[in-house]
């Protein structure tokens, strides 16, 4: 991943290849000696309208060597460079609040604050863009982290030409880190590749086996079409092989994970069903409007903490559980408390219930989706080869399903509480000739069950839309889920999501997304004719 | 509790039919004859309203002959439904024949959209009407025996099953959604012409569609009676109250569920198809789950096990959707739950059961059952 | 005791359902103006902003005295994202409530569905949202863009200006994306694009699970060639579908995005830091820099008293149909529906992007194409415009099936689809 860095001002190693760039350029003879340096040029050029001007303005702030190029050139590539309007001068512009805080971008002064409206951005488009990243890229060469140059070294792969292999040659010379080295004998074996001399190519091709990057596979299929020797071809269709195999096991194991991850969403889901309709039997249809108010409740945290996202997203954990099960105990209280011994009429109350939380949320944060923003260590992926990158939400989701399922394992299977649910839902007359407040229990379950549906909803804050009807979009999934895995069985519903999830990803690559879904659903409505209870039948209760 | 036949103590039921006889002659009549500025006088507007509403309501019944007689909480009712509308809408567009925006004589237009050169074969026949009706309670009906048999048969039962009819129109509505099914899509099926050679949007053809309707409903009503009335409706409501004992006591459950869960569906599939040239489009929203979960609603508000209870519900919660949504754009969800929510809380058996616990206060209720003790629930 | 509470509860409601639709909304004193957009359901949350500028604009005019020296009056329905419904709100709106024109709907399917009333009643629907042609009635004028009007100059833009030589067509299954897609495909080959070098996927309504698709459009990405997504991806799918981007690394330097679906609203649920670079396709942005736009960003914040809420596209696709139809009540002297259908053609008034928008015969109009890049602040920067004005284009050049037909609804022709090559006008008249 080539990242953007915080501008280095103070550079230990200035680069003295742009320097003597530089330096030529003041000696080319015929220069008016009055002429004004290359930096001077690129800052006028960047106050022009069009992009061809500043793609110039760009190289001849690369090329110019003064230190301060580079902090511009990022600032110009995260979108902070500002101009004046009234006095035309070039700044460095930081958001505050509504205003922007200035600094000279040349002078590095801080010049006070502004409103947006008294500063013209020096626009970009995606062209530049790219532009300047290959540009920071050959600077970032010579930087002294590794981790920089690697990702320089790797922005450089899918552009190479004659004159940076050369300089990607030289610089392998120096190098002391083994995975830049590596990277830069990809680059030098792609050189390789090009050569004329067809020695040197199956020698290049030797040094390629297994290699995952793309810009090598695309070198190779190049070469396997157009290479005249076949002794050189025959040798690259088996380097392509070897790589395709790669490939294809990568491509199982990313598969595996973009299961697993929507089987946890699935799961994360419907875990709070499982309560609320597995254990005390209620047909819950607010179950996805408890999850939405979740998700508001983390868009509420974190506009109360601006900021700090990452802290708002996790107090909005516990918080989220408070405010569903809040609501959760409210509903039993008020409504689902009358309907026990009529499940079917609890379907009818909660539907009514979903109906009006949703317009109450339509009412007070308005019909449009809200912004929760993830925080940076949710963001951004673990690149485990250049085809499998697993995504760091995702894992997140994944790490906090498992967390949430042991918590509410353990509650229901060791904790006192947990025991007087289960007596409850088991037999309603013994447990409660044996003390157990039968009707506090219940309103306790179904809280439980609720605030888990809240837990859901903040993490699916990061990964969907924060609206009104967030919730209809998981509900039938969820009694699917739920019923799939064996009502009233948490492992049912565990490995029931689970195994949705990872069915349902590797048939997408046949049939695509609909044609998946709907052959899930068949497949479950089959499976129910087998096992009428589901995956795990509860044990030890009368056919419902 | 099982009593003898109900259908001379009908007064309901009774009172619904003159009603509804009354309506296919009166209203219609309102419209065609009567001058707009007469205050007798219906117009084409609540004319085309109520007759949608009479489709309700025959779905309605179907649902409440599942679910108040046999015990099966049908939350998948909407895909027999719109399977019917779909039958009838096929051949709606056939009709059209070039009269559509490309004029092509013999495809449809989203079908030239799509580059398509061959009417599918599933589309075949829908060009005469007879054929398009039989589709109408054949296609519903046969979904219905095929799931009705695997499911009745496995003994899958209860919520369970309520969740499996949930995930057959679930299924349905995203097939129905694809472009590639040939069905339309999202946009599904529109911009119909005539039928029967009568043009769609003249008021006298409204005019027999409403009538058609009203009898429609009218003759489900009876049929339905007729069913719960029959030898038939009592060994279903025995299996409603107590299947296994009924199973025990040597009956063939699975048969008798089968059979009318399976009339059920095409009741349904009727209702569709009446309610289509009516409104004018059919698409695969008609198949969402949450739809279907409304016409549960619809039952449970009107009072279930009556019959004429689930068209009393189906009129009035759509009476009241029509109205809020005008009224009140802002907040009718909130009147729509909250009525939901009393409803259920302190109208148990509905608006019918209200009406019935005023004019006979004492005595058992005839047909609802006591709720059940706590144990005994799924 | 319960029953007692619950018969009068329900008396109570019977009875305001039976009264309240007796009373006359308002008096005759003023022209009524019917808002069909949906506020609940699925597509509230891009409709409701519509209902809000309507009533903006008509109290606007109010302000301004009115038209034709009466007071303009707003009627809001709730057709509640349901389709069917949209049909009975619309024969309620024309036969009940006597509106003089209707603004609304947002889908395709809800036009549809629409449609047959507006025509039977002969009335009028403005309708404000970019569309896929292939349709032009004599009751409704569209605002919004047509195919030629957005997709087609984007993809122009790039291939010159970014030299994209691979393409995925990614869009929601239904008529827009399948229609928008079919042209571009055409349009493509026509162009030189090989078959290899176009990916075409759709993905249902609401669509949220983007992990695989995304990983194929990045394997797709990586075969060497510059790529770029065309997305027609439709409103809630939008957002967890930037969210894989970002969390894939996509970034617009890589692959960048162009959306003809994803506007200021849109972005305004999405923490957009992860995108900026990509690209979207309108007729009009908030950051448009004139005079005309500054003030009706401002009456709009007066009006929703909210500084933060933003503008877009569809809200200047009213802003411009709304004072089309004033503009042409005035010219004929009347609301009545068959003056205006005939007064509106050629009427001409000032879009937000500082240039002028003309109504065609064809029932579309005049509309600079704006490309934008999004910026971390949820607004876009324009990067590209079209030199002047295009003229919406009914039935696309680019399919089989509408190649020979036109629009003109000015006598004598007075037809939506005319087929040049037969010489016939079929369907509606």
């Amino acid at each position: 991943m080539t990242a953007i860095h915080a501008p280095r001002i103070l550079r230990p190693h200035p680069l003295p290849a742009a320097l003597l760039v530089l330096l030529c350029l003041l000696c080319l003879p015929g220069r008016p000696a009055a002429a004004a340096t290359p930096f001077d040029q690129g800052i006028t050029l960047l106050a022009a309208r069009d992009f061809q001007s500043k793609a110039q303005a760009i190289d001849l702030l690369a090329d110019s060597g003064d230190t301060r190029a580079r902090s511009i050139l990022t600032a110009l590539l995260a979108g902070r460079l500002f101009h004046v309007k009234k006095t035309g001068a070039l700044v460095l512009a930081e958001k505050q609040g509504r205003a922007y805080r200035i600094t000279g971008a040349l002078s590095g002064t801080a010049e006070g604050t502004v409103r947006k409206r008294a500063l013209r951005k020096v626009t970009i488009n995606n062209r530049l863009r790219r532009h300047i990243k290959a540009v920071l890229a050959r600077l970032d060469l010579t930087d002294p982290d590794p981790a920089v140059r690697l990702a320089a070294v790797n922005a450089m792969l899918s552009t190479l030409d004659p004159g940076s292999i050369g300089l990607l040659t030289k610089l392998r010379a120096g190098e002391q880190d083994p995975r830049v080295r590596d990277a830069l004998a990809t680059a030098i074996a792609i050189g390789g590749l090009r050569s004329s001399d067809s020695r040197t190519r199956l020698d290049a091709l030797a040094g390629l086996d297994g290699n995952l990057n793309p810009a090598v596979r695309n070198e190779l299929v190049q070469l396997i079409a157009d290479e005249q020797d076949e002794a050189v071809r025959s040798r690259a269709r088996a380097t392509l092989a070897s790589i395709e195999t790669r490939i294809a096991w990568s491509g199982l194991a990313e598969t595996l994970f973009f299961g697993l991850s929507t089987g946890s969403v699935l799961v994360l889901a419907a875990i709070g069903l499982a309560i609320t309709f597995g254990v005390i039997g209620v047909i819950n249809m607010a179950h996805g409007e408890l999850i939405m108010l979740g998700a508001y409740t983390s868009y509420v945290l974190q506009q109360l903490l601006p900021g700090s996202v990452g802290l708002a997203l996790l107090l909005s954990v516990p918080v989220a559980f408070l405010v569903s099960g809040g609501v959760g105990i409210v509903i039993e209280k008020t409504v689902i408390r009358f309907l026990y011994g009529r499940p079917l009429e609890t379907l009818l109350a909660t539907f009514g219930i979903s109906l009006i939380l949703q317009q109450a949320v339509r009412t007070i944060f308005s019909p449009l989706n809200r912004s929760v923003a993830s925080p940076a260590w949710m963001s951004g992926m673990i690149q485990v080869n250049p085809v499998l990158s697993l995504t760091m939400n995702r894992l997140t989701i994944l790490a906090f399903t498992a967390l949430v399922f042991s918590g509410l394992y353990w509650i229901m299977k060791k904790s006192a509480m947990g025991l007087q649910v289960r007596a409850v839902a088991q037999n309603r007359a013994m447990a409660r000739a044996m003390g157990v407040r039968a009707a506090r229990v219940d309103a306790l379950t179904f809280g439980l069950g609720s605030g888990i549906a809240g837990m859901a909803g903040v993490a699916l804050s990061q990964l969907t839309n924060v609206g009104p009807n967030l919730g209809q979009a998981y509900i039938i999934d969820s009694f699917l889920v739920v019923v799939f895995g064996g009502v009233g069985n948490l492992w049912g519903t565990l490995l029931g999501g689970l195994t949705l999830g990872v069915a349902n990803k590797f048939m997408e690559p046949w049939t695509g997304a609909v044609l998946a879904k709907i052959m899930i659903l068949v497949f479950i409505i089959l499976f129910i004719q087998k096992r009428p209870s589901g995956l795990f039948p509860q044990k030890g209760r009368a056919e419902a | 509790m099982i009593r003898a036949a109900l259908f001379s103590k009908d007064t309901g039921g009774g009172i619904l039919l003159i009603l509804l006889l009354l309506a296919a002659v009166l209203v219609p009549a309102a419209n065609l004859a009567l001058d707009p500025g007469s205050p007798l006088y219906v117009s084409t507007y609540t004319m085309a309203l109520v007759g949608k509403y009479l489709c309700y309501a025959l779905l309605a019944i179907s649902v409440d002959l599942v679910w108040g007689y046999l015990g099966i909480l049908t939350l998948g009712h909407g895909a027999f439904f719109a399977l019917g509308g779909y039958a009838m809408g096929m051949y709606l567009m056939r009709q059209i024949g070039p009269r559509g925006v490309y004029g092509n004589p013999l495809l449809p237009d989203f079908m030239v959209f799509l580059n398509w050169h061959h009417l599918p074969w599933f589309w075949h026949g829908f060009n005469w009407f007879w054929f398009a009706a039989l589709m109408v309670v054949l296609v519903p009906g046969l979904l219905a025996l095929t799931f009705g048999w695997f499911t009745f048969r496995s003994r899958v039962g209860g919520v369970y099953l309520s969740i499996m009819t949930q995930a057959l129109t679930y299924a349905l509505m995203l097939a129905f959604f694809r472009n590639e099914m040939g069905f339309g899509g999202n946009n599904g099926l529109t911009d119909f012409k005539d039928i029967l050679g009568f043009p769609l949007q003249a008021d006298t053809t409204r005019a027999g569609l409403f009538t058609a309707s009203a009898l429609a409903l009218a003759g489900g009503y009876l049929a339905c009676r007729f069913i719960t009335a029959s030898r038939l409706g009592r060994v279903c409501r025995a299996i409603r109250d107590q299947e296994d004992r009924v199973r025990f006591l040597g009956y063939r459950v699975e048969n008798a569920k089968l059979w009318v869960f399976t009339f059920s569906a095409m009741l349904a599939g009727i209702a569709g198809a009446l309610y289509v040239p009516q409104v004018g489009i059919i698409n695969p929203t008609e198949f969402s789950p949450l739809a279907s979960i409304e016409i549960v609603i619809w039952v449970a508000v009107g009072g279930r096990s009556t019959l004429y209870g689930a068209v009393v519900g189906a009129l009035m919660v759509n009476y009241a959707k029509s109205f809020l949504t005008a009224a009140m754009p802002d907040a009718w969800l909130f009147c729509l739950g909250g009525l939901f929510v009393l409803v259920t809380l302190f109208l148990p058996d509905g608006v019918v059961g209200l009406l019935r616990r005023r004019t006979r206060r004492t005595g058992p209720r005839p047909d609802i059952l006591p709720a059940a003790p706590g144990e005994e629930t799924p | 005791m319960t029953t007692r509470f619950a018969a009068l509860l329900l008396a109570a409601f019977l009875l305001a359902g039976i009264t309240a639709p007796g009373q006359a909304r308002a008096g005759n004193d003023t022209i009524k103006v019917g808002i069909l957009h949906s506020l609940s359901g699925t597509m509230a949350i891009s409709e409701t902003t519509l209902k809000d500028t309507m009533l903006m604009l008509i109290d606007e005019q109010n302000r301004k005295g009115g038209l034709l020296g009466r007071k303009l009056e707003a009627v809001v329905v709730d057709p509640a994202s349901n389709w069917p419904l949209f049909a009975e709100k619309a024969r309620e709106l024309i036969e009940k409530d006597h509106v003089a024109a209707v603004f609304g709907c947002w889908t395709s399917v809800s036009r549809k569905s629409v449609l047959p009333v507006f025509e039977e009643l002969d009335s009028l629907l403005f309708y404000p949202v970019q569309y896929e042609g292939e349709e032009s009635s004599k009751n409704v004028f569209y605002t919004g863009a047509a195919p030629n009007q957005q997709a087609i100059p984007a993809v122009d833009y790039l291939m010159n200006e970014m030299g994209i030589e691979r393409w995925v067509l990614a869009g929601t299954d239904y008529v827009y994306p399948r229609t928008t897609n079919k042209i571009l495909e055409a349009y493509l080959k026509s162009k030189g694009v090989k078959d290899k070098d176009i990916m075409i996927n759709y993905t249902p309504f609401g669509y949220s699970d983007w992990q695989s698709i995304v990983a194929e459009i990045k394997k797709f990405g990586s075969a060497g060639k510059k790529t770029a997504v065309v997305s027609t991806i439709n409103g809630d799918a939008n957002v967890p579908f930037y969210k894989e981007l970002g969390n894939q690394g996509i970034t617009a330097d890589k692959i960048p995005v162009i959306a003809f679906s994803v506007g200021e609203e849109e972005l305004s649920g999405i923490d957009t830091k992860p995108l900026v670079g990509h690209l979207a396709a309108w007729n009009y942005f908030m950051s448009v820099d004139t005079k005309i736009n500054e003030d009706f960003i401002d009456t709009w914040h007066a009006f929703i008293k909210d500084d933060n809420r933003v503008t877009n596209d569809p809200m200047e696709a009213h802003f411009i149909g709304f004072n089309m139809w004033v503009k042409a009540v005035e010219k004929a002297g009347t609301t009545d529906p068959d003056a205006v259908q005939k007064a509106i053609i050629g009427v001409t008034v000032p879009n937000l992007s500082g240039g002028y928008a003309a109504m065609m015969p064809n029932h579309h109009i005049t509309k600079p194409v704006l490309i934008g890049e999004i910026q971390d602040d949820g607004q876009f920067e324009i990067v590209w415009r079209t030199p002047g004005m295009e003229a919406g284009d009914a039935w696309s050049d680019y399919l089989p099936g509408s190649r020979d037909l036109i629009a003109d609804w000015r006598e004598p022709l007075a037809c939506g689809n005319f087929n040049v090559k037969s010489g016939k006008c079929s369907g509606s008249k």
